[in-house]
């Protein structure tokens, strides 16, 4: 994580350092996604190590944790079609072990399960895609495909082959149409595997599907085969009011989390859909990219506050959240961040990440996305105060003993706090790296 | 740096608070409360702000630094007092202090986090009247939300929760409308700003540089934006039909909460109905004079006659918030200097009189535990000082002479009066018979309530209140009446300082920040008034020397 800040920060990506022939490109946009993915990765070790105690199979845990991460970064980097496949599925096998991990508990085999199916059925139908973009094209490598496509005979199977490459995307990024997973594998997995799906694979699926999506389908180059934007502004529409409506009426605090991080994917496909040619591109793509930064941080410090209950032994529903804040109050300032935050109360990050967001989509004349975006978030409140009333308004639930502090889960939970919180000012510091980033990637 | 102090003090205060024992929190936060107090009378004492901060004024105590930049629009940390917001900022630390001292009796659990929410707050609402960027004023205007949730939440009534969250969504849908709206004329304005610098905003569309945004046109997006505008801040006021939040807000907010809620939030709304709505787009204000004025007179009559109606002293106080504000709503849409600075004198008048009434609600509560008008009488006898207070400001609300209510209610008038827009002066007489309504249901439940024989419902002993929940009401009292006594020196001619361009053609400069502290002459704020402008002949010369 330090490396990734220090690469990002002096620069190395600018210009662009291509490695084995173009297959693999370091620039600003890798390295920003690779700085989300590190964090969270390093907040998830951090708390696992509490979460984990006295458990078997710890190494193999923190392997596969690390072999995802690995993917993700790689997948941030990829230069070609097939590079992002492999990276795709070296950040998703582990993954599926992850979700599993508690082999004894039927909720997480089950959830484990339900992701490799429909992960193992969206692979196929992004290899499909790309190998269709192939017949189009004859180059697996974006730059190449980007130019090929530009006057191309078979518009037809090159609109397939980018709408079939969306569902892979669609798939990594809990967004519609391929989301179903995404509830039983957050809510099955161990919480602090649900706050690395949740946060850095998200992630880790829009950073490859930014670089695809504008480098090798160039919307003014393809638009006669295929109107992507259109279609990603529908995916967005549909994903943000969906996961938004449905968490609304969750009981399980999991489960919440599980549709708002559906929800989530929705705001930041915004950053896709805005891509309509009019208007600054890299002002709405580098906001998407901020977004997913500030919500590596107050998501996985929302699972992670999870998991401090679940070790805790309070139960999953909000009800069982009743008066949690008498027993553990630092704590339950971090989550009421996270969660007020999330909603997009300016008192922490996710504030300022939504406004440019929003801000770059009227910009580039999308401004009914906008104006979706800006009235589910306004309905997110309901369901994200539900869990901060809970745990200060309501009366204790009897029964619940917090005597315990794990001191690594704590230690994540009020970093993660501290982080999104301190974003709100500082944003101002890293949105320059996101915006060039951005702008380096689309022109 | 003053107006950084006061906020960096606040928040300071309020973490500090949020982390110490039980036991020192309500003494820690008391003394924690007077350094803002002192500050902000020292700024009010020292305040040189002259003309409006957004109209090309020169605003007290002004800060610019950058923050963010989007696309073209540069965000900037930038804060200012003006004549407008200075009063208010002076309402906000007095209330908070005052609301501090009345909690110590009432709140008696988990206490250091409720005087922690209630500096908080002094801090978000210090910050709402002196910011002078949008976004940052937005960060403020939503980090109020919190603070009062919590306090509605945690230490309300029966039914807390479902008065929490109606005020939670409530006003948090109504900032999302008005967001909307401000964006509408941001693009609108398309290359003629490059921040979000609210004067720079204002200067802008007084210039007339709004153009068109897709289909429509400039004139349609500044209608559509005044109208989300209105609506959102609207719901703040509150102006009937957006009211329905408040009585469930105030009748289960615990007292101090009640304070800061009718004294100081209410005016967050007709604050930003100044700032936005009439001085960004004065036209379109014109041309929606009469529905506004028909609703302020609406509010004025309607919640005079909900007050009437209710027989929880809390819930009386209450409505009658929705009847004050109207006159507010009124004085606002005259757009005349003194309609315009009457509207604010009047907010804080009205944060003084209503803090003062529920704060006597909340003495008389503590004391008896019931609020009915009709399970209690002859509190006099009993708690003679309270009483006392409860009556004076029963006939400040009234309107009494020397009382600050009056003077408010009579700059209101005398502005909407002589306004331009269609039937002013029958939408001034109709506001004035509100104040015969006032004065029925206020005279009926002090009557009922404080005189006659004693007797009470409850099994309480009932006896004089403790020092400490005396002194805010003779504080208040005495800010009332002094306020009342002497309107041009304490408030009314800073106040005009800032509203007097309004019967003048626009001084349209273009911002820029303020390097350097620049020498003003610093002659009387009076003396400057007296020689600049005609219309101030025009009122008579109650009150001056």
């Amino acid at each position: 994580m330090g490396v990734s800040v220090a690469y990002l920060v002096s620069g190395v990506g600018d210009p662009a350092v291509e490695l084995y022939g173009g297959q693999l490109v370091v620039d600003g946009m890798a390295l920003f996604f690779q700085v989300i993915f590190t964090s969270v990765t390093a907040l998830v070790a951090l708390a696992s190590y509490d979460y984990l105690e006295d458990m078997r199979h710890q190494a193999e845990y923190y392997i596969l944790l690390l072999l995802a991460a690995t993917g993700m970064s790689l997948m941030a980097a990829a230069g070609s079609l097939a590079v992002g496949f492999v990276a795709l599925e070296l950040a998703s096998l582990p993954s599926y072990g992850l979700v599993a991990f508690l082999k004894q508990n039927r909720g997480s085999v089950e959830a484990g399960l339900k992701y490799f199916l429909v992960g193992a059925l969206s692979s196929a139908v992004f290899a499909y895609g790309i190998s269709l973009v192939y017949a189009v094209s004859g180059s697996l490598l974006i730059d190449a495909v980007a130019e090929s496509v530009r006057n191309t005979g078979l518009p037809g199977v090159l609109g397939v082959g980018v709408l079939m490459v969306l569902g892979g995307f669609a798939f990594k990024t809990a967004s519609v149409p391929f989301h179903f997973w995404a509830p039983e594998a957050y809510e099955g997995a161990p919480a602090p595997v649900s706050a690395f799906i949740s946060s850095a694979s998200k992630a880790a699926g829009f950073a490859l599907a930014f670089r695809v999506m504008t480098v090798a389908f160039p919307i003014e180059g393809v638009v006669g085969a295929v109107d992507w934007v259109l279609a990603v502004q529908v995916l967005a529409v549909v994903t943000m009011t969906l996961g938004n409506f449905a968490a609304a009426t969750q009981e399980n605090v999991k489960r919440m989390l599980a549709y708002s991080s559906v929800g989530h994917a929705g705001y930041v496909l915004i950053g896709l859909a805005a891509l309509t040619g009019t208007g600054d591109g890299g002002l709405v793509l580098g906001a998407g990219m901020i977004h997913l930064l500030v919500y590596g941080f107050m998501n996985t410090g929302a699972f992670l506050f999870i998991a401090l209950a679940e070790y805790w032994g309070v139960g999953r529903t909000f009800a069982d959240y009743n008066g949690l804040a008498r027993r553990a109050p630092l704590a339950c300032v971090a989550m009421t961040v996270f969660m007020f935050s999330l909603a997009g109360l300016p008192v922490g990050g996710g504030f300022v990440s939504k406004y440019y967001l929003f801000a770059g989509a009227v910009n580039a004349g999308v401004w009914w996305l906008a104006l979706v975006g800006a009235v589910n978030s306004a309905l997110s409140l309901f369901y994200y105060s539900r869990v901060v009333k809970a745990m200060w308004i309501e009366e204790p639930a009897e029964g619940v003993d917090v005597s315990s502090y794990p001191s690594t889960l704590y230690a994540a939970v009020i970093t993660a706090a501290i982080v999104t919180v301190v974003l709100l000012p500082a944003l101002g510091l890293f949105s320059g790296f996101a915006f060039d980033a951005a702008a380096a990637v689309l022109f | 740096m003053m107006l950084e102090l006061l906020v960096g003090v606040c928040l300071l205060g309020a973490f500090v608070t949020f982390a110490l024992p039980e036991e020192y929190a309500p003494e820690a936060a008391l003394g924690i409360s007077l350094v803002p107090l002192a500050v902000s009378l020292y700024m009010y004492a020292v305040f040189d702000g002259v003309g409006n901060a957004l109209l090309g004024g020169d605003p007290a105590f002004e800060t610019q630094y950058a923050w963010l930049t989007l696309g073209r629009y540069d965000v900037t940390w930038h804060m200012g007092l003006d004549g407008i917001s200075m009063p208010l900022v002076v309402l906000a630390t007095l209330l908070t202090t005052l609301a501090i001292l009345a909690s110590w009796t009432p709140i008696d659990e988990r206490q250091s986090q409720f005087y922690g929410l209630m500096l908080f707050m002094e801090a978000s609402l210090v910050g709402v009247f002196g910011a002078l960027d949008f976004l940052i004023w937005f960060v403020f205007w939503e980090a109020v939300l919190v603070p009062m949730y919590f306090l509605i939440g945690v230490w309300g009534g029966a039914r807390r929760k479902y008065a929490a969250i109606k005020f939670f969504v409530y006003t948090n849908i109504a900032s999302i409308v008005m967001f909307i709206g401000f964006f509408g004329l941001v693009f609108g304005l398309g290359d003629s700003i490059a921040s979000l610098d609210l004067p720079a905003v204002a200067q802008a569309l007084r210039a007339g540089e709004l153009g068109g945004l897709g289909l429509l046109s400039a004139s349609q997006v500044a209608t559509l934006a005044f109208v989300a505008m209105f609506l959102g801040f609207a719901v703040k006021v509150p102006v009937v039909p957006f009211h329905t939040w408040l009585p469930d807000a105030h009748v289960e907010a615990p007292t101090p909460a009640s304070v800061m809620l009718a004294g100081v939030l209410l005016k967050m709304g007709t604050y930003a109905l100044l700032r936005y709505n009439f001085t960004m787009l004065p036209g379109i204000a014109q041309s929606f004079a009469v529905p506004i004025a028909l609703l302020g007179v609406i509010s004025i009559v309607y919640g005079a006659l909900l007050a009437l109606a209710q027989s929880d002293l809390k819930r009386i106080v209450a409505y009658s918030s929705v009847s004050s504000m109207g006159y507010v709503m009124l004085g606002l849409v005259a757009y005349t200097m003194y309609g315009t600075g009457g509207a604010t004198f009047q907010m804080v008048a009205h944060g003084l009189i209503s803090g003062l009434l529920f704060a006597c609600v909340g003495v008389v509560y503590n004391t008896t535990h019931t609020r009915m008008v009709g399970d209690m009488s002859g509190l006099a006898d009993r708690m003679p000082v309270t009483v006392g207070a409860f009556v004076a400001g029963g006939f400040a609300y009234m309107g009494l002479p020397l009382m600050a209510g009056f003077a408010g209610e009579f700059f209101v008038f005398v502005g909407t009066f002589g306004a331009d827009f269609a039937g002013a002066p029958v939408f001034t007489s109709v506001g004035m018979f509100g104040i015969v309504i006032v004065a029925g249901y206020l005279l009926w439940s002090m009557q009922a309530t404080l005189f006659g024989p004693f007797e009470s419902a409850t099994d309480y002993e009932v006896s004089p209140a403790a020092v400490h929940d005396v002194v805010p009401l003779l504080v208040l009292v005495v800010f009332i009446i002094a306020l009342g006594t002497f309107p041009y020196d304490l408030a009314f001619d800073a106040i005009l300082e800032a509203t007097r361009h309004r019967a003048r053609p626009v001084r349209v400069r273009q911002h820029r920040p303020r390097v350097e502290q620049q020498s003003r002459p610093r002659g009387h704020r009076l003396r400057r008034l007296a020689g600049g402008d005609g219309r101030v002949g025009r009122v008579p010369r109650l009150w001056r020397r």
